[in-house]
């Protein structure tokens, strides 16, 4: 035995001790204890482990994660700009270090009198509520097959919960924040969000990942499960902002019902180690989901997108669209998975997947795959992996834009194509110039792409 | 104003340009003609400073300027345009975006200020209405999904807005209908003025009926072979390349 496997023991362990001492509702006990049960049953994953293998997770080794609450002496003033989305009609419920902050949140009283939506933390949840939680939470993921979903629950602590209601459409955004900062000691994060869009209903999440800075000692841990019941639409958005040093496992696991809707756009910029599971599971004939994302990691960053859309019913349909630029020596991963069962004819599906790499030292594994059971689908997959244009830019130059503006105008391009297709423009418009910097540090590079 | 001397080229070692001269002074239109594989385009790609075109022998001089020693973006900003043959699509970088970065460029060289969004905006609009394109063709991505007679209208419309001092109009008439040849015609036009040059590349004498040129020239294997005037593009039209080549042997 090596001492690494030894300290890789020791998170698990950690981890484990951690989730007992865990202070939580006690109708939340079952789930607790049920995925304490089940993440006690993984090993930890290696090289050869397939779902794993080009994702280290060393780094959770490397340090002593405490769980203890932390308090943060940010201010409002240095706060909401991390997050604040200008011009989105949003209810903000804002977790500090996975602390909820009163400060930073909306008051949430007008809004569950609005009679359009329920937004609630778990440990204020109603009888009602209560119910509604213990019977859906769990229920979408599946904690034999994503371990960090089985530790999600065993240190399930408190949560938030959205409820679009029956036949309601609110414009009304439901936006989620978990803010991370520096602290002397490195420190864990259980994320928990629960969407229930009802019969009919149509609304819009919005989770935001963000940090102060770049030097970050969190490991977040969030999970998040949606179900669409027959004919909603939910618009979901899932930030992840977060700087360099960060550590983050992240999974949206989702069931949608006959005829849904679901519009889930991600972007994620790189981190320590950055993982984050999608999983789709079409349940009900008729739904159709959009899944779009772009990742955009740097220096030394990793990042890795594993999708998996379950099409298990006739009729359903799947466009699902990622691009990375990956630039010095960051690696990123893209497993794109769709799975036909045998039942699911007429199902309409495409995965494509692009990559830009900007520097000979940048990487990347991408692997689209399709299993197909059922014999009358329609599907596409394709995955490609290039440098920048040589045609474009030999076109910018010949029209006097310097080379270092038309890289950064290109690289931008690349992922404007799906930014550009955001159903909410307010979001277009934060991401823009937070996405533009990361290719020109110096705003004369990027003062194009943003003004116009 | 554009000065070329027994100018040689080459693309992926294969000798296309082999001693071209030209002289070019201001308020000429010069035009082009040749055969297939004679150095037309080579000639422009050459000029804008394209990369994989090595020059390996001979001299430009460009309003006073080595050109050759020049990047391409400091071709473009010191008044050199070449449009395309074929204008590259560039999906994700809107055609506004892509026009303010290219006139900014060139008015910072010339050292004035950038200009503001409003009035830019305005300009461009103005520029799309001289060239008949629509205003929703700003705020798409460059060239991306333009039928060949947009892509050629743009190309047009990015001249009139960088207010160069020589042109290179490279095959602008390739793929074009009479009604859209028309449009770009009258665009080129618009634009002559006894301080602007113009070096019309074509296959065909149809375009210098819409653009009619000061001299034309014939060019073949990497040469100018024959130099005339208008009549000349008449006489090839009527007996081919063939005479001049026998004429030349």
């Amino acid at each position: 035995m090596t001492e690494a496997v030894n300290q890789t023991f020791d998170y698990a362990a950690q981890a484990l001790t951690f989730a007992e001492q865990t202070q939580a509702p006690a109708w939340l006990s079952s789930l607790r204890s049920e995925g304490v049960e089940a993440f006690g049953k993984f090993a930890w994953p290696t090289r050869k482990t397939e779902h794993w293998k080009y994702t280290n997770l060393n780094a959770l080794t490397k340090a002593n994660f405490s769980q203890a609450p932390i308090s943060t002496e940010l201010s409002e003033a240095q706060a909401k700009p991390l997050f604040d989305i200008a011009e989105l009609d949003a209810v903000q419920l804002v977790f500090v270090n996975g602390q909820f902050s009163e400060v930073l949140s909306s008051d949430l009283t007008d809004l569950n009198i609005s009679g359009t939506v329920e937004v609630v933390r778990f440990s204020d949840a109603n009888d009602a509520q209560q119910a509604t939680i213990t019977a859906e939470l769990g229920q979408i993921t599946l904690n034999d097959q994503h371990m960090f979903s089985a530790l999600n629950a065993g240190q399930l602590e408190d949560g938030v919960f959205v409820r679009f209601l029956k036949n309601k459409k609110t414009e009304q955004v439901v936006q989620v924040v978990h803010l991370t900062t520096a602290q002397d000691e490195a420190f864990s994060v259980n994320a928990r969000l629960l969407v229930v869009s009802e019969t009919g209903s149509q609304g819009t999440v919005v989770e935001s990942f963000v940090s102060d800075n770049v030097s970050q000692n969190a490991l977040v841990n969030s999970l998040t499960e949606c179900k669409l019941e027959d004919n909603a639409k939910l618009f979901h958005y899932r930030l992840q902002l977060e700087q360099e040093d960060i550590i983050h496992i992240g999974g949206m696991h989702v069931e949608q019902q006959a005829s849904s809707q679901l519009e889930s756009f991600h972007v994620g910029l790189g981190g320590k180690v950055k993982r984050v599971d999608v999983v789709v599971n079409h349940e009900g004939s008729g739904a159709h989901c959009d899944l779009k994302g772009v990742y955009l990691p740097q220096n030394n960053q990793h990042i890795d997108y594993h999708t998996c859309i379950e099409h298990k019913v006739p009729h359903c349909t799947t466009d699902e669209v990622f691009r990375g630029i990956i630039a010095d020596q960051a690696k990123a991963v893209f497993n794109g998975r769709i799975h036909i069962h045998k039942d699911a004819q007429k199902t309409l599906a495409e995965l494509n997947n692009r990559n830009l790499l900007l520097s000979n030292k940048a990487e990347i594994n991408t692997k689209p795959e399709l299993e197909i059971y059922a014999d009358d689908v329609r599907c596409a997959h394709g995955a490609t992996i290039a440098q920048l244009d040589d045609n474009a830019m030999n076109y910018m130059l010949s029209r006097g834009i310097c080379r270092q503006e038309a890289e950064v105008m290109l690289s931008f391009g690349f992922i404007n194509e799906l930014l550009d297709g955001v159903a909410h423009q307010p979001i277009q418009e934060k991401l823009r110039p937070i996405l533009a910097q990361l290719f020109g540090k110096d705003e004369s590079l990027t003062r194009h792409i943003t003004e116009i | 104003m554009l000065s070329i001397k027994d100018l040689q080229a080459k693309v992926e070692e294969k000798d296309i340009l082999k001693g071209l001269n030209l002289e070019i002074k201001p308020g000429e239109v010069h035009a082009i003609m040749g055969p297939n594989g004679a150095g037309k385009s080579t000639l422009g790609n050459v000029l804008s400073g394209r990369e994989g075109y090595e020059v390996t022998g001979g001299s430009v001089e460009f309003g006073g300027k080595d050109l050759l020693d020049l990047e391409p973006e400091e071709r473009a900003r010191e008044g050199l345009f070449l449009a395309f043959q074929y204008p590259v699509e560039i999906p994700g970088v809107s055609n506004l975006e892509f026009l303010k970065a290219s006139v900014d460029a060139v008015r910072e060289h010339r050292g004035e200020e950038p200009m503001n969004s409003v009035e830019f905006m305005k300009l461009a609009r103005e520029k799309c209405k001289a060239v008949n394109l629509d205003q929703n063709f700003l705020k798409r991505g460059v060239n991306e999904g333009f039928s060949g007679g947009e892509k050629k209208r743009n190309e047009i419309m990015q001249m009139m807005l960088l207010e160069p001092s020589v042109c290179i109009l490279d095959e602008t008439d390739s793929g074009l209908d009479i009604d859209a040849l028309q449009v770009v015609a009258d665009g080129v036009n618009s634009q002559r003025s006894p301080d602007r040059s113009f070096i019309v590349v074509t296959h065909y004498q149809r375009l210098l009926d819409y653009i009619v040129p000061d001299y034309v020239h014939v060019l073949a294997d990497g040469k100018i072979v024959k130099s005339g005037g208008k009549e000349l593009a008449l006489e090839l039209e009527e007996k081919g390349y063939s005479w001049i080549d026998e004429g030349v042997a």
